[in-house]
């Protein structure tokens, strides 16, 4: 039987008055990749945001309802140990512009003022990198700029930072929206892979890559957690009929 | 829960500390505006008291005998800015035109753009040492074959240095006016067979308009408070100027020129109350003129 | 055969253009004067002595203007020292808060200083330092210029923030830095040509101020380096050598004046080369 990792209830969130997220509950199991699909503006990216707190930075942003990690209420914790436990990948590549690739994946610890023995900085790096499929490709070069690198690998890197403070659930924002085929497929393969460390929430757009990744998927539309299922069964039975609609295509 | 390596959360307080100061030093730029304001305010009281209404109109400033007015002082002022302001109009213009319209790029714009980016930087107190040594006679030259009297300090030479200092600043704030026309209503005018001259009169000027003539007063509030240059140029003469040859004082070189030397109550106040006159005029003419091109520029 | 009409408008646009070409050339020659004026004129009063002396007395030949560039750069130090971390700090607020009510009225406080003319900030300085110690001092003439350089910083730390990217700080605080690390170790080092740019122009744009220096640091014929004192300063010297009757006292002006340009010319034109060349790729 799996744990469950984040645990929603009657969760609710705002932009002032606008009441983007609505009475949504889920659980979400350890070591699973949960997909979160819906229309566009339904509020995925919102929910997201609010698992590791970062909802409420947006000026006139609120929440309301139980959000957990484990046993633990995510709002009565600090906000920077919420975002230390659960990483974050974003839409578009964001690696820091002033820092190598080395320093970006160190970033966390290095500008937290977080001590670490050389050997341990550099074990963390090697390991993170090659936990996100760049090592190979970057190992010559770690002291140049992140920016340098091409956009698949910058957003490669990107999770590299992110499980280089090893969390213990990964929120990823369509990551491979922004890259090409070739990159998307590498950047799913290493998710395939990050399955066996950490519990991997994946906004995506993209219905195959919703099949082929995730155990699980979620679908939003307008606010609200319409359906939430075994992937497979979600694809091949689906419950509601607006999710039905969705997935054949009839609005987008 | 596992713990993090090497984290403490005491290093978390900071924020907040950090973020009250953030907050203090934005409440430090309005304590000093505000205590610029009033410290000017409360140091001409004596002089707002004992001379009142009179003080503006008043004709003579003669401390010996405590009689302070301060007609010769806003009448200088007035007639060297302008008179500046005027002198530089065709040349700052011509620059700002040249730069952002007729010839943008090249090696000759950047040139003239370099030359009129280092002569923005340097010195007042430069300028007025250079217009002491070579202005003046120049001016006294002029002055003995008009048949005015020969001093070569005065208002001309004052108003002719000063346009040579707000020339770069201005000329530069109507070049980056000038380039904010968008092209395609220029390449509208052109497909017309609109000639340049046509596009500059009837496309780029109207639509610069407002912001051009708040490059003027911005250019105006620097010409008004300018202290050096003119202070060692103008002649110090507190009396009434009566050509653009008087030898004559702005409220600013008063000031420079009297502040120390004031050693009685309301002789130190009335030459604050000319500092707050000042201060009032030009902060006003520079939020105007800022508003205007804050607007334009968001247009 | 062109129409005559269309060959008045022709000549008449490219006269005007002519015309303008000429109005801005025509002023390069005085502009460019100056600065020759100057160069020529103080390169022959310079030697090592002249860096190395104090002033001599009224008929005295020779003399250098050591207790003016040790005051100066004592003084535009110390200006700075208080001038940068607050102008950086308030730009970072104004940045982060842009709409806040604070922010407005802040922001419309730093264009009334920016308005301000220098003069009226010594005045305000006399009464605020000078009275209060009871004697003149470098350190009132420092409070002086930083309130000049405080718009120049903040407004260019403002603007160069407000360009960068919101994911950048957003990349911060979900790798769980706070708010304060954020702000100095991601933000303010991607941005930090633009803020250099912003403080050298604010030093380069104090370092040939006069007027608020008058009735705070004052002046002072001997070397100090005490910021409780009167001290000396390059525009300082030359204003008052420049408008004194002595010709040995004309010379030791003209060499100040050309240091004191060399160092605002060479402090414009590093930064443009610096920004230029430091500019964080984003
Ligand atoms: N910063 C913001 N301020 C105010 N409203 C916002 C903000 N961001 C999003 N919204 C609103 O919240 C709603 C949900 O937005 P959200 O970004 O969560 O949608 P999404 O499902 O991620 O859409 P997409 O698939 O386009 O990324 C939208 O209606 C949007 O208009
Ligand atoms: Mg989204």
């Amino acid at each position: 039987m799996e744990s469950t990792i984040i645990s929603s209830k009657n969760f609710n969130a705002y932009f002032g008055a606008n009441h983007v997220v609505k009475n949504v509950s889920i659980e979400i199991p350890q070591n699973n990749i949960i997909a979160v699909m819906g229309p566009s503006g339904c509020g995925k990216t919102t929910y997201l945001r609010c698992i590791n707190r970062m909802h409420e930075l947006i000026p006139g942003a609120t929440t309301e309802g139980e959000m957990k990690l484990h046993k633990d209420n995510i709002y009565e914790m600090n906000p920077i140990l919420v975002r230390l436990r659960i990483g974050m990948v974003f839409q578009r590549p964001n690696p820091f512009p002033n820092l190598s690739i080395y320093d970006n994946v160190i970033a966390g610890y290095k500008l937290n003022g977080m001590k670490l023995q050389r050997a341990e900085r550099d074990n963390i790096v090697e390991g993170s990198l090659r936990k996100a499929a760049l090592w190979n490709e970057v190992k010559d070069t770690l002291h140049k700029k992140g920016t340098f690198l091409s956009g698949g690998q910058q957003q490669r890197l990107c999770i590299a930072r992110a499980i280089a403070m090893e969390p213990e659930v990964l929120l990823l924002d369509e990551p491979t929206s922004a890259l090409d085929p070739i990159s998307t497929a590498s950047v799913e393969e290493l998710l395939f892979d990050l399955k066996k460390n950490y519990t991997l929430v994946l906004v995506t757009h993209n219905m195959q890559q919703a099949a082929r990744v995730s155990d699980k998927t979620a679908f939003f539309y307008l606010g609200e957690l319409v359906e939430y299922d075994k992937t497979k069964e979600m694809f091949t039975n689906p419950k509601d009929n607006r999710t039905q609609s969705y997935i054949t295509g009839r609005f987008s | 829960m596992k713990p993090i390596k090497g984290f403490s959360l005491k290093k978390v307080r900071a924020e907040s500390a950090f973020k009250r100061t953030l907050v203090i030093m934005a409440l430090v730029m309005i304590v000093i505006a505000a205590g610029i304001f009033l410290t000017l305010l409360v140091q001409s009281l004596p002089s707002i008291k004992a001379l009142g209404g009179h003080y503006l109109s008043g004709k003579t400033w003669d401390p010996v005998s405590d009689i302070y007015g301060a007609l010769p002082f806003l009448l200088g002022t007035l007639l060297t800015s302008f008179l500046a302001l005027l002198i530089s109009i065709p040349f700052s213009y011509a620059i700002a035109i040249y730069l952002g319209e007729y010839n943008p790029k090249g090696w000759l714009s950047g040139f003239l753009k370099n030359i009129v980016e280092l002569v923005a930087a340097v010195p007042s107190v430069i300028y007025g040492f250079w217009a002491l040594v070579v202005l003046v006679p120049m001016v006294r030259a002029i002055e003995t074959k008009v048949g005015a009297a020969p001093y070569g300090v005065g208002i001309l030479t004052a108003s002719l240095v000063l346009a040579i200092m707000i020339i770069p600043y201005a000329a530069s704030l109507g070049r980056e006016l000038i380039r904010l026309v968008p092209s395609s209503l220029k390449e509208g005018a052109y497909s017309l067979g609109a000639t340049r001259y046509e596009v500059l009169k009837n496309v780029t000027l109207p639509y610069t308009k407002s912001g051009l003539f708040a490059g003027l007063l911005l250019s105006l509030g620097r010409a008004l408070g300018e202290t050096m240059a003119v202070t060692m140029v103008i002649g110090n003469t507190n009396i009434l100027p009566t050509s653009i040859f008087s030898p004559s004082n702005t409220m600013a070189s008063v000031i420079a020129n009297e502040f120390t030397e004031a050693d009685r109550t309301v002789y130190l106040s009335a030459l604050i109350e000319l500092g707050l006159v000042l201060f009032l005029v030009t902060v006003v003419i520079n939020l105007v003129g800022r508003m205007i091109i804050k607007r334009f520029t968001n247009e | 055969m062109m129409n005559p009409k269309l060959r008045y408008r022709l000549v008449k646009s490219k006269s005007v253009e002519w015309i303008i070409v000429l109005f801005a050339f025509l002023i390069t020659v005085p502009l460019i004067a100056i600065i020759f004026f100057v160069l020529k004129t103080g390169i022959s009063k310079i030697s090592w002595h002249f860096f190395t002396n104090i002033p001599k007395p009224v008929g005295e030949a020779g003399g250098g203007i050591a207790n003016a560039l040790v005051g100066s750069l004592l003084i535009v130090l110390v200006a700075a020292l208080i001038a940068v971390p607050i102008g950086i700090l308030c730009g970072i607020y104004l940045s982060e808060n842009k709409d806040s009510k604070l922010a407005s009225y802040s922001r419309l406080a730093v264009d009334v200083l920016q308005g301000t003319p220098s003069i009226v900030t010594g005045i305000v300085i006399y009464f605020w330092l000078v009275k209060p110690l009871g004697t003149f001092s470098a350190v009132s003439g420092s409070v002086a210029l930083a309130i000049m350089m405080l718009p120049i910083v903040i407004r260019s730390t403002e603007e160069t923030l407000k360009l960068l990217p919101s994911s950048l700080k957003e990349a911060g605080l979900a790798l769980g830095l706070p708010y304060h690390k954020v702000i100095l170790r991601v933000v303010v080092p991607c941005g930090f040509s633009g803020i250099l740019s912003g403080v050298m122009l604010s030093v380069a744009r104090i370092a040939g101020e006069t007027a608020p220096l008058l009735f705070t640091a004052f002046g002072n014929p001997y070397i100090s380096t005490n910021v409780l004192k009167p001290m000396q300063s390059l525009p300082l010297l030359i204003f008052n050598y420049a408008t004194s009757p002595y010709e040995e006292w004309h010379d030791l002006a003209w060499g100040a004046s050309l240091i004191l340009l060399i160092w605002v010319l060479l402090l414009n034109i590093t930064t443009k080369l610096i920004t230029r060349k430091w500019k964080v790729q984003l």
